[in-house]
């Protein structure tokens, strides 16, 4: 009886759903694109949907990894390394002062609407990017950070103007020197979008809509010159399909489509490689690495690009003013240890803020040597035996540099109470009240680390220690904190490199030996796995692949 | 009966009110918030203070909370942050309702068209292999937690013998046309057979893994159910009127015995289609039970409070739709 009532019903819905939808027809294309190499596709397994696709307005890496792929910049990143090449510009001088910048473009690009890409459309750009209301001041994060401010507080903007010279000449007009630009035009943020496509769509009609923001028409319909051009983002499934653009400049893309299924759950990332039903996912748990190649998959290690440090806040405990007491919790720490036991193969010991391959890196200087003995007789000395401090770790997240942040914390707490300190525990999730509590200085010690965005010493050192009045190391509480602020300003702003680097060398030296603000402990290589069958792929150690040179199963 | 429904109506306009009113004050009591799980490692007191302000963050409570009932009488809910970032929370909830009702509605027929034969067979051969193989099944099925189940079932025929699909709702190299989200129904009504059966193919596991608990109930009621109606009076004089046993079973045992049974399954159907989370999660099916758990651990605070007064407003017109059955099953309710 009860099955029949049911079957009843549901039979009643679908009649209903039938009566309004009856003319239901199935829309399904003929296929993907045809302008790649082969018939293929590439599908990649994403940790989260992606916010949009206007990179503008992007934050996450979800989105950006989307976004690459049918964006470009004026200067690219040459595959598998930092380093800064020639893209949709062919080449960039600038007037002695470093503040007039002029890119010679190449003259065989197209958007994929078909509208030519020259020195109009550049500027366009820029003005676009330049001119944002007050939710697009908010939500274009990145242009906020390298350029300063918009088109409403000129004074306070690097970004001064742009003006085409010629059809294929853009002049780019900055308020200073600093060693940020052009360099910055790598970021993914700052592509260049057709600008027919955003009047069209109305691309600067973001809005605020209650807690988050609500994003115009031209975010769904992004258009840019890149290999891949966009297909469609199913929400319901959570995939976005892309397909190789026709009349692209370049080399024609090994997969012809190219898709990414969102996938939140990490072991369900893995067990999807491992059906074969996604060619590949980001940050696959180290502890997964050897089982992800016994079974015939290629782990492709990046180079590390970025650093993981304990963090200190002498406003937070005035003991930590001292040197001596930052001395001994340095010497206090087996990092060597660290990154054999805990850190993924390939990490390395840190020697100060920022990795290797980043220009300014002072390669004198060496570790701190693991010394409990030193760290106890420095504590003695500052009369500081027996300190409590109050040391945070975040939980319910997992960064490049920090894969499992409560093991590193367990190990790194037991080396500090070997020496005798009192280690006061404190946790909070990432997005609970983590970083709120690191940037109120709520921690005495914490965990943290940044990734590079792009090949500058600026990018590392000038994050933490650049801006004296707000910065997580409370460097405004030492007598040195403004001086520090001072010539990290002054190093970037010398527009010789090799001048630059020497002077940022000379910083990076003063940091470590004489201020010792945070600890710097480690750099660790993010991977990224792949199917047997996947081919071409190039890890970038800003985590930015692009997936054109990649095909499956040999085509 | 029309005056019952309406005052059931109210009750439930009025709980939602309450509840939002308790959501919005303990979302807001929580630590962190979007703005971290936004800016992450680039946040300083400086932005952190301007994305606050742009998205009224900095507002005491009530006025928030009032902003909040102002939008939403205009049917805006806010923009949501994590789950789907840009679409308002609303939308966010309407996108992932059908793949809610599709795995819901899916896991409960597993349970009803295995729970209540298997309890009426059960009953009737009180004792015997089949009633102690069942009731020991049943148990295993409310005993063992779900996502273990979940994650069993996964891991065997999906990952090892490779039989069904791992996760997702369908595969999107099918490139099928939507036209409910209901995706079977979608490829039946477009006769996109092969995304229709797709579909299926990607409900079997999270299905099973979800009907576990409302079988076990579904079966141990009806084998209760069953239990006491035989001993009934009516049964015994239906007996001795001389009906024959099939008459007297489908007409007078399991009429009777049903009535416990449609609650459970009403009140299962209301908890299924409030969100699966922990099945949908290991499975990554893209629902609302995996929508509350993403914008819970991203602090998506839009798409969170729509998502639980949504699931409340579900469970509650289940029950209502619980109590009407009741009523037409049952006339001496309606008479009360």
């Amino acid at each position: 009886m009860r099955t029949v009532r049911k079957l009843a019903s549901m039979a009643a819905v679908g009649a209903l759903a039938l009566t309004t939808v009856s003319c239901a027809e199935s829309e399904r294309g003929d296929g993907g694109g045809e302008g790649g190499g082969g018939e293929s596709t590439f599908t990649f397994g994403a940790a989260g949907a992606p916010e949009m696709f206007d990179p503008l307005y992007a934050t996450d890496g979800e989105t950006f990894r989307v976004t690459r792929q049918m964006f470009q910049g004026l200067l690219g990143i040459e595959p598998g390394t930092a380093e800064v090449v020639p893209e949709l510009a062919t080449e960039w001088t600038s007037n002695e002062e470093g503040t007039e910048w002029t890119f010679t473009l190449r003259d065989d690009v197209t958007f994929h609407d078909g509208e030519p890409f020259n020195a109009e459309a550049v500027c366009a750009n820029f003005e676009r990017m330049y001119d944002q209301n007050e939710a697009g001041q908010v939500a274009a994060e990145y242009w906020g950070y390298v350029m300063g401010s918009f088109a409403n507080d000129p004074d306070n903007s690097l970004y001064q103007g742009c003006e085409a010279a010629d059809e294929f000449e853009a002049v780019v007009t900055i308020s200073r020197s600093t060693s940020g630009f052009p360099t910055m035009l790598t970021l993914a943020s700052l592509a260049m979008q057709s600008p027919a496509a955003m009047e069209a769509g109305d691309a600067n009609g973001i809005a605020t809509q209650g807690e988050g923001f609500s994003f115009p028409d031209y975010a769904q319909n992004p258009v840019g010159t890149g290999p891949y051009q966009f297909v469609e983002y199913d929400q319901a499934v959570g995939t976005v399909s892309l397909e190789a653009y026709d009349d692209f400049w370049g080399d024609a893309p090994a997969s012809s489509d190219l898709t990414f299924r969102v996938i939140p759950d990490e072991s369900t990332r893995r067990q999807e490689l491992e059906a074969g039903s996604i060619d590949g996912y980001d940050l696959p748990n180290p502890a997964d690495w050897s089982g992800l190649e016994e079974s015939g998959n290629s782990v492709e290690v990046r180079d590390p690009f970025n650093i993981f440090y304990l963090g200190l806040n002498p406003e937070a405990n005035p003991q930590l003013k001292d040197l001596k007491v930052r001395q001994a919790l340095y010497h206090a720490l087996d990092r060597e240890q660290l990154v054999q036991t805990q850190l993924p193969e390939g990490a390395e010991v840190a020697t100060q803020f920022m990795p290797s391959t980043v220009s300014g890196y002072a390669s004198s200087l060496e570790p701190y040597a693991y010394d409990p003995d030193q760290a106890r007789q420095l504590l003695q000395e500052a009369g500081a035996e027996g300190m409590t401090l109050t040391f945070a770790y975040p939980t319910e997240v997992s960064r490049p540099y920090m894969p499992d942040p409560q093991q590193l914390y367990e190990a790194l707490r037991t080396n500090l109470e070997d020496v005798g300190i009192n280690v006061d525990v404190k946790t909070a999730s990432w997005n609970g009240g983590y970083l709120d509590n690191v940037t109120a200085g709520k921690y005495d010690a914490y965990l943290l680390g940044w990734t590079g965005d792009y090949d500058s010493a600026f990018n590392f050192v000038g994050t933490f220690f650049g801006n004296l009045k707000e910065n997580d190391f409370g460097t405004k509480a030492y007598p040195w904190g403004q001086q520090l602020a001072d010539d990290l300003q002054a190093a970037d702003a010398v527009v010789d490199e090799d001048e630059r680097g020497a002077a940022f060398e000379e910083i990076n030296a003063q940091i470590m030996e004489e201020y010792l603000p945070g600890l710097p402990i480690s750099h660790s290589p993010p991977a990224l796995v792949v199917g047997p069958d996947v081919e071409g792929v190039i890890p970038s150690p800003l985590t930015a692949e692009e997936f054109s040179t990649v095909s499956v199963g040999g085509q | 009966m029309v005056r019952f429904i309406v005052r059931r109506m109210l009750q439930m306009a009025g709980v939602l009110v309450v509840l939002s009113m308790l959501l919005f004050v303990w979302l807001k009591a929580l630590p962190g918030g979007p703005v971290s799980a936004i800016l992450g490692e680039r946040a300083t007191p400086e932005r952190r203070a301007a994305l606050e302000a742009a998205l009224g963050l900095d507002q005491p409570v009530y006025v928030q909370y009032l902003r909040f009932v102002e939008r939403a009488l205009h049917g805006e809910f806010g923009a949501s942050t994590a789950v789907l970032p840009g679409e308002d929370a609303f939308q966010v909830f309407l996108i992932r309702l059908p793949a809610t009702i599709e795995l819901a509605i899916f896991a409960m027929v597993l349970a009803v068209a295995l729970g209540i034969p298997l309890g009426y067979f059960a009953a009737r051969r009180k004792g015997s292999p089949l009633d102690s193989g069942a009731v020991v099944f049943s148990l295993i099925g409310v005993a063992v937690p779900v996502f273990f189940t979940a994650f069993l079932l996964k891991y065997f025929v999906a990952v090892e013998w490779q039989l069904l699909p791992v996760s997702g709702r369908q595969d999107p190299s099918l490139d099928a046309t939507r036209v409910t989200g209901l995706f079977i129904l979608d490829g039946l009504l477009t006769r996109e057979w092969d995304a229709a059966w797709d579909a299926l193919r990607h409900l079997i596991l999270p299905a099973v893994a979800l009907a576990t608990i409302p079988f076990a109930i579904i079966f141990r009621i009806t084998r209760a159910s069953v239990l006491d109606t035989m001993d009934a009076d009516f049964v015994r004089t239906a007996e001795a009127k001389g009906l024959t046993a099939s008459v007297i079973r489908s007409r007078h045992v399991l009429r009777n015995a049903m009535l416990p049974v449609v609650t459970v399954i009403g009140l299962s159907l209301g908890g299924l289609l409030a969100g699966a989370i922990l099945t949908e999660t290991v499975f990554s099916f893209p629902g609302i039970g995996d929508a509350i758990y993403q914008s819970q651990r991203d602090k998506d605070y839009a798409v969170l409070t729509v998502l639980i007064l949504a699931s409340a407003a579900i469970f509650v017109i289940i029950n209502l739709l619980v109590d009407i059955a009741y009523a037409v099953l049952d006339p001496r309710i309606r008479t009360r």
